[in-house]
Formats: C-alpha cells, structure tokens, sequence
C-alpha cells in the first residue's frame, strides 16, 4: 500500500465522507464565492433589512447591503486568518513540543515552564489587551490567536514525542550519530504526525471560532469589511426583521467546524490504524 | 481452528504446543467455554469432569468456570487487578460458591499450597508489592481455590528468568501429584513442556497435527512440522547445529487447501496439497496428521564445533576495559555494571550471558555508543573510542552495529523498508541514493528476504521478516562487529532458529564478529565461541563455550545450567 493511499484511507469512512464533502464545499464557496457574488459586498444596493426578494436572495443587512455577496466574500478572512494562525501556531508549538520531549536536559522543563505561563492566561483577555495595546492589524490578530495555541500544541506534542523517543528504530538513528535535529525531523515527527493531525481539526476549529469572538467585539475586522463573524454583530440588531443576515454566517460557521472536526477525527482513525503490529502475518 | 479433539486424565498433565497462529490459546479459551471476540465456537463437545458444557448457555457455562475448570493466564502482571489485595484476588472466586467463614480458611490453605505465607500480612498485600514469581503463584492460588478438576495454564512461565521458572514448574508438578489435577499447559516453548508434560499434542494453523506419550513425541516425533520444530530447538547443554523449518508459518486465515504444513514439507505427496490429512492413530497411543508419516526421519542431532581453536593468539578487534556502568535515577544511581573486561576477536561470537538486571544490555549498549560508561573504556583496534555514539568518528560507527530485541519497535513504522536498510548505507559509507537502493536488493537477499518486501512498510512483515530487515540494516554498514541484544527472545522457536542460522552463515560468508546478548544457554550453545557470565553486574565466570557449559565453575553458572530447561534432562532447580 503506498504512502499516499495509506494518507487518503480516511476518505473510506462514513464521517470521512461526509466530512470532506462539507469541507470541500465550504472551501469553494470560500475560494470561488467572490466570483458570484451578484453585487459589491461593500455597496449599498438597497432597502435596510429587506427580507429575500428576486434581487437579494438573503435580503439586505442593516446598511443596506445584500448579505449573499457579504456571505459569499465573508469566509475568506474568517477562515483564511484561522488557517494562517493555526499553521503559524503549529510551526513554533511542534517545534517546541519536539525538541523538549526529546532531549533530557534542562531544555525540557525550561521550555514547558515558559508555556506553562502563556497557559495560565486567558485566549480572549489575551487578545483583547493585545488589540488594545498593539493594535488591531491582522498581522497582530494572526500572531495574537497563534500564541494562545503554542502552549498547548508544545504540551501534545511533547508527550508524543517522549513515547516515540524510546523506540528501537530511534536508538538505531543515535547509534548511527546522526544529528538531533536530523533524528527529530526523519524519524519522530512522522510518527507523531497522527497525534498532530487529531489536534489540528480541533484547533482550527478553536481558532475560527477565537477570530469570530474578537471579531464580534469590534476588535479584530473592521467594517465595512465582509466577514461572517462581523456579520453576525453587526445584524443582531435586526435579528427579528431580518433573521437570515445573522442566522446564515452562523450556520456556516457552525457547519464548517462540524465538517473540520469529521475529516480531523476520520483522519486520526486511520493513522491509528493504518501501522498498527496486528497486520503481522503469523 | 478445527477437528481438534483429546482427552486428559486426573493426574495428567497435557503440554499443548504451538507457535503464535497455531491456535493454541484460541482452543484453551474454549475450554471454558469461551471465545475471544471475533471467535465462535461452532461445534464439538466438550466434557469436563463427567459434565458436558458444549451447547450449555453463557450463564450456565459461567457458572462451571473456576469451580469445574479454571484458567491461568499468560502474564500474571496484567492478569491480576493492581487495585484488588492479593488475599481478596484468591478468595473473590471462592465468594460465589462458599461461606464467609470457610473463606478465610480455604484461602490460606490454598497459599500454603502454592508455598505462600498465608499470613494476613501477606493477604493484604497488592500486586505490585510482589515478585513476578510470587505473581504467578498467586495467580495460580485463584485458580486452585475452589478445587477444580480441571486447570488450564496458558504459558504462565513467560517473563520469568530461568530460575523462578524452573521453581514454577516443579511447583506445578508438586500440585499435579498432591491434587489429581488434570492440567493443560500451553506453551511455545518446547524445552518447558518437555518438563512438565505426560502427553504432549502440537499445533499447526489451528489443527492437531501430532499427539502421544510426552517421551515418544520428544524422541520420535512423527509429523514433519514436529520434528522440524524439535529440530529448532537450542540444546543449552550441548552445542548443536540449528536446522530451521524452511518457509514461514502460516496463519489460521492463510490456510492453504489441503495440509497447513504441505508448502514447507520435504515429504509431500501430490495427496497433501489436494485433501486434508486426517488424524490418524500411528500405534496405541499416538495420532498422527500426515500421509507419509511412516516417512518422516529420526530425530538426529548435528554437533556443532565452536571456532576457539582457530582463534588462539589472534589479535582483538574490540576490547572492553575495566568499564563500569551506571544508571541514574531520581532515587539515586544504580551501578549496572563493574569491573567488565572482555575482549573479542575479529570473527569471533562472544555470549554476555545473565539474568534480566546483570547488566548485559547495559553493556552492550555501551559498546555501541548509546550509554555513556562512567569509568572504563573501550577499544576499537587498539584506538579508544567516545563514549557516545555522537562523539565517534563515521569509521567507528560504521565498523561497529546494533540489533535490538524488539522487532516490532526497531524499525520505524513510517519508512518502507528499503529506505530503513539505505539509510546506514548513505550516512556512514556515504553512497548517493541510487548506489544505495541498488545494495539493497543484494542486501534483502543475503537475509533470505525477496526483493518485493523492499517497498513494504514494517507493519505489513511478521516478526521474524522484521528482526532479518534489522540484521540486514546492521550489514548495509559493512561492519565488523554486530551487537545482537537478545535479538531472537521475542520470536517462536522456529523463527528464532532461522535467525540463529542466519547469523551462523553470515559470520562464516563475512567473517563478522558478534557480540551476543541473551539469557538463554540454549542460544549460546548454538552460536557462541566464547561465553561470559554476569550476575549483579559482576563477571562472574567466562571461557569458551563447550568446557563452560558442561564443566560450570563458579556456582551462579552452576545454577543457571542446571535450571535451563532442555529437552533432554529436568532441570534441578527445585528448592
């Protein structure tokens, strides 16, 4: 069985299925929605919470402007920050939780204590302060959401790593001499690649959902910026006149976490499974 | 498994043998009844003490175990509940079928039984609290507490060292004469069985292929699978060749049509491939499931003659001085090893022999540059080497490798095998990818492995496929010395044999020299030149291999020899 066939198993189940079908769909609406929306996201086209008519088939938000173009240009930033932010947060997190789970120095504790600290703080305080404080570019935003992650990938990734760390075909690597950078990248990371991929559905997941909330505040996107989580705070107001501006973005997001999640947890199952000894052939 | 059938006596003790798939502990779980999940009993009867208990409902059956019939698990560690006082573990069966105040009572007796203190201190014990042998007899304690007819002992001598297994089994003869036990004793391990057993029935791919008298089948086994397996097993007392059953074992699921073992038989007829033999009695009391069984040849030994004489006067390629070795933990340090000093010449096979905790691995581990020594160094051709393997140069690295114990954990789950073995090639001889992969095919094959196993990832192999790609990883090298860490503990007889002869082979092509390290004598008899003795970390006794093992000087060695099981004598362990 090839390694690519043994990655793309997962598709095989049920969850998986229906999770990639969703995820897949989202992602297109994401990616190639803009090219349909019918009006400009930002322009005022028409009547204050409409409801849907032939022209705007969401009906209009509380300026004036049709929700489907906003929906159709909103997922970008939601998603496109969440995936950015996670990527960034797994780079340094696995980065941190490999190297203090393999080595047996001082490294280690120093390493976990400095997360331990970045845990005890609160994600959303954390990024409220930091908006505050730093400002609310998106460059601060991705950076603020990557850093309240770190601390807890660094502690999954090092408790993988400590249980791959004493295995044979680790030792066999040391005894050739190689490097611990060389051993990290070639030998453990592989292996600990299921544990990181369980957690990585789950934790985009948190960060779309950590975007959102600061967003909502008012401190993350600004309007007239078309962003599902804004969307949601900015039409609650109208929320009984015009219930689609704020019930569709939500049901998106809602959906998308739902579809993650079924494509992260089919993923871990088949990584589970796809090594384990009981394949011997006795 | 199927058509499986046999009778046990009161007082009889029944070794049933097999490798792992042979269906062995599939077919004691089912004398109680029982079947894993995924396993259904479908058929046959079964007749315990006068009782018949096949067809009888789940509750009713239930109700049989442990008074009619009762079961040992393999490892007492896992078997007994490290939450539960080992008093409340023994009485919790008799709780069912007895009053409170014979319970106390009954439970002592039965300790005493097992030669355990019965004393309320020692009841309200926990598992961790004991030794393994200690475990053990307390598993078995639970089993004998409500007198049953019948116990089942699925390979409980498993994990112990040689000593504690030697007691174990004269303990367990001692019960089988003081209570008319009928016991079943699943074992893979031939040389054990040989012990213990009245009666012995082997296994293949979950069918019967052999049964007599105990005495008969060890001298004369009639079944090609039998002898080949008797064959297979390593004479701690006298150094003989290992011949290995050609093929690998086949699995209850792979089972070809007509006999299991046809494919790997030197004896088959076109009869074999097409019907499946039936098991046919061979006189009184054997049965035998073969159609050329009267073809089979005697059981012959092949004495083997260790190197030391061609030896004498060469120079040493690795020598170890003075090396003391320590391990340090948060209660502080242990001293793994002291004052070893061996040395090794090239194409040479020297044994570091010892029960788990004398050090052996330490040192091995040592030689290889995984464990930094605390005093001591080691030589490598008249130059010292680094104590990490970091620190060496690539020519030390190179001329010096490693095989661990655990196939299933030495070769990394990710990697196909043909990049596991090229990898050593490329980092120390410094072949580019394709110079590799091209050794690799020479390399699988020089291991008795085909080519096609070299796009397979680890998973797929068995255990014996597995240790040959790590022993093939250790001469993509091209080294001088390979270090083999009680590579063969984890596999069947069978297996174990073919890596045995493996290594054999390849010092005679290559002139390698090895470095073995094992608990087992039998092992050593086979493949050593010369063998070193260690207890506690200490040296106690080292010489070459035949005076050794047949002369024992030191008294540990006496021990270990004369309770290493063989197939051949009793062990005298007995306190």
């Amino acid at each position: 069985m090839t390694a690519l066939a043994v990655r793309f198993r997962f598709a095989r189940s049920g969850y998986g299925k229906v999770g990639l079908a969703g995820s897949l769909f989202l992602l297109a609406l994401i990616v190639i929605g803009p090219f349909f929306a019918p009006h400009d996201p930002a322009g005022i086209v028409g009547i204050p919470l409409q409801r849907p008519t032939g022209e705007f088939l969401l009906g209009t938000d509380g300026l004036g402007r049709d929700v489907l173009s906003r929906i159709l240009w909103g997922g970008r930033s939601i998603v496109g920050l969440a995936v950015l932010a996670t990527a960034l947060a797994y780079l340094v997190g696995a980065s941190i939780g490999l190297l203090a789970g393999y080595t047996r120095s001082i490294v280690d504790p120093l390493l976990m204590r400095a997360m331990d600290v970045l845990l005890a703080v609160p994600p959303l305080l954390f990024l409220l302060v930091l908006a505050t404080g730093a400002g609310r570019s998106l460059v601060v935003l991705v950076l603020g959401v990557a850093t309240v992650h770190v601390p807890s990938i660094a502690r999954i990734v090092r408790a993988a790593t400590q249980e791959v760390a004493v295995r044979g075909y680790v030792e066999a690597a040391v005894a050739r001499g190689e490097r611990t950078a060389a051993v990290l990248r070639r030998e453990i990371l592989p292996n600990v690649l299921g544990t990181v991929l369980a957690d990585a559905g789950i934790r985009l997941t948190a960060s779309i959902l950590i975007l959102a909330s600061v967003n909502f505040l008012g401190l993350g996107r600004q309007p007239p910026a078309a962003d599902w989580a804004l969307m949601i705070s900015e039409n609650r107001g109208g929320i009984t006149l015009q219930p689609w501006a704020v019930a569709v973005p939500a049901l998106l997001i809602a959906f998308l976490t739902v579809a993650v999640n079924l494509v992260a947890d089919a993923v871990a199952r088949s990584l589970g499974t796809s090594t384990d000894r009981k394949r011997v052939a006795r | 498994m199927e058509d499986v059938s046999f009778r046990v006596a009161p007082g009889e003790v029944l070794g049933l043998v097999g490798e792992s798939g042979s269906g062995k502990t599939t077919t004691a779980l089912a004398l109680l009844g029982y079947s894993r999940p995924g396993v259904r009993i479908v058929g046959g009867t079964l007749e315990v003490a006068g009782r018949v208990l096949s067809g009888l409902p789940e509750a009713q059956v239930r109700g049989y175990r442990g008074r009619l019939i009762s079961y040992v698990p393999q490892d007492p560690a896992a078997a007994l509940n490290p939450s539960v006082r080992v008093g409340d573990q023994v009485a919790h069966m008799l709780r069912r079928h007895a009053t409170r105040a014979d319970v106390e009572r009954r439970v002592a007796e039965t300790l005493e039984l097992v030669q355990l203190p019965s004393s309320r201190e020692f009841r309200r014990r926990f598992p961790h609290q004991l030794s393994g042998g200690q475990q053990q007899r307390v598993a078995i304690a639970a089993a004998l507490v409500c007198r049953p007819s019948v116990v089942l002992m699925d390979e409980p001598t498993t994990g112990l060292d040689v000593v504690t297994q030697a007691n174990q089994l004269a303990q367990i003869a001692l019960l089988q004469q003081e209570l008319g036990l009928a016991i079943v004793y699943v074992s893979h391990d031939l040389a054990v069985v040989a012990t213990i057993a009245n009666r012995i029935a082997v296994m293949y791919a979950g069918r019967v292929v052999e049964d007599g008298p105990a005495a008969q089948v060890l001298s004369g086994p009639r079944h090609p699978y039998a002898l080949g397996l008797l064959s297979s097993v390593p004479d701690p007392r006298e150094p003989q060749q290992l011949r290995s059953i050609p093929g690998v074992a086949v699995g209850v699921g792979d089972r070809p049509t007509g006999c299991a073992f046809a494919p790997r038989c030197a004896q088959r007829v076109a009869a074999c491939v097409e019907t499946v033999p039936p098991l046919e009695p061979a006189s009184d009391e054997r049965r035998v499931r073969c159609f050329e069984w009267r073809e089979t040849p005697a059981l012959a030994h092949e004495s083997r003659i260790p190197l030391v004489s061609r030896l004498e006067g060469k120079a040493a390629l690795l020598s170890v001085e003075e090396l003391r070795a320590e391990h340090h933990g948060r209660g502080g340090t242990v001293v793994a090893a002291v004052h070893v000093s061996f040395s090794i010449a090239a194409g040479e096979c020297v044994a570091l022999v010892g029960e788990s905790g004398s050090g052996k691995t330490t040192i091995a581990r040592c030689v290889a540059g995984l464990h930094a020594p605390a005093r001591g160094q080691i030589v490598l051709d008249r130059a010292a080497l680094a104590p990490l393997a970091g620190g060496r140069t690539r020519e030390a690295r190179r001329r010096i490798q490693i095989v661990f114990q655990n196939p299933y954990d030495s070769l990394n789950p990710r990697h196909r095998v043909a990049e596991s073995i090229a990898r050593p090639i490329r980092i120390l001889r410094g072949l580019s990818r394709r110079g590799a992969e091209a050794e690799v095919v020479e390399l699988l094959e020089r291991v008795r492995l085909p080519a096609r196993l070299a796009q397979r990832f680890p998973g797929e192999l068995s255990g014996g496929e597995r240790q040959r790609v790590a022993v093939a990883r250790a001469l993509a090298a091209k080294p001088d010395l390979v270090v083999c860490d009680e590579v063969t503990s984890a596999l069947d007889v069978s297996v174990q044999a073919a890596v045995l002869e493996l290594l054999a082979e390849l010092r005679a092509e290559l002139g390698l020299a090895l470095l073995l390290i094992t608990h087992d004598l039998g092992v050593v008899a086979s493949v050593a030149d010369r063998v070193l003795v260690l207890e506690g970390g200490v040296v106690c006794e080292q010489g070459p291999v035949l005076p050794l093992l047949s002369h024992p000087e030191h008294e540990y060695t006496r021990r270990l020899v004369a309770a290493a099981p063989s197939l051949t004598r009793v062990p005298t362990g007995i306190p």
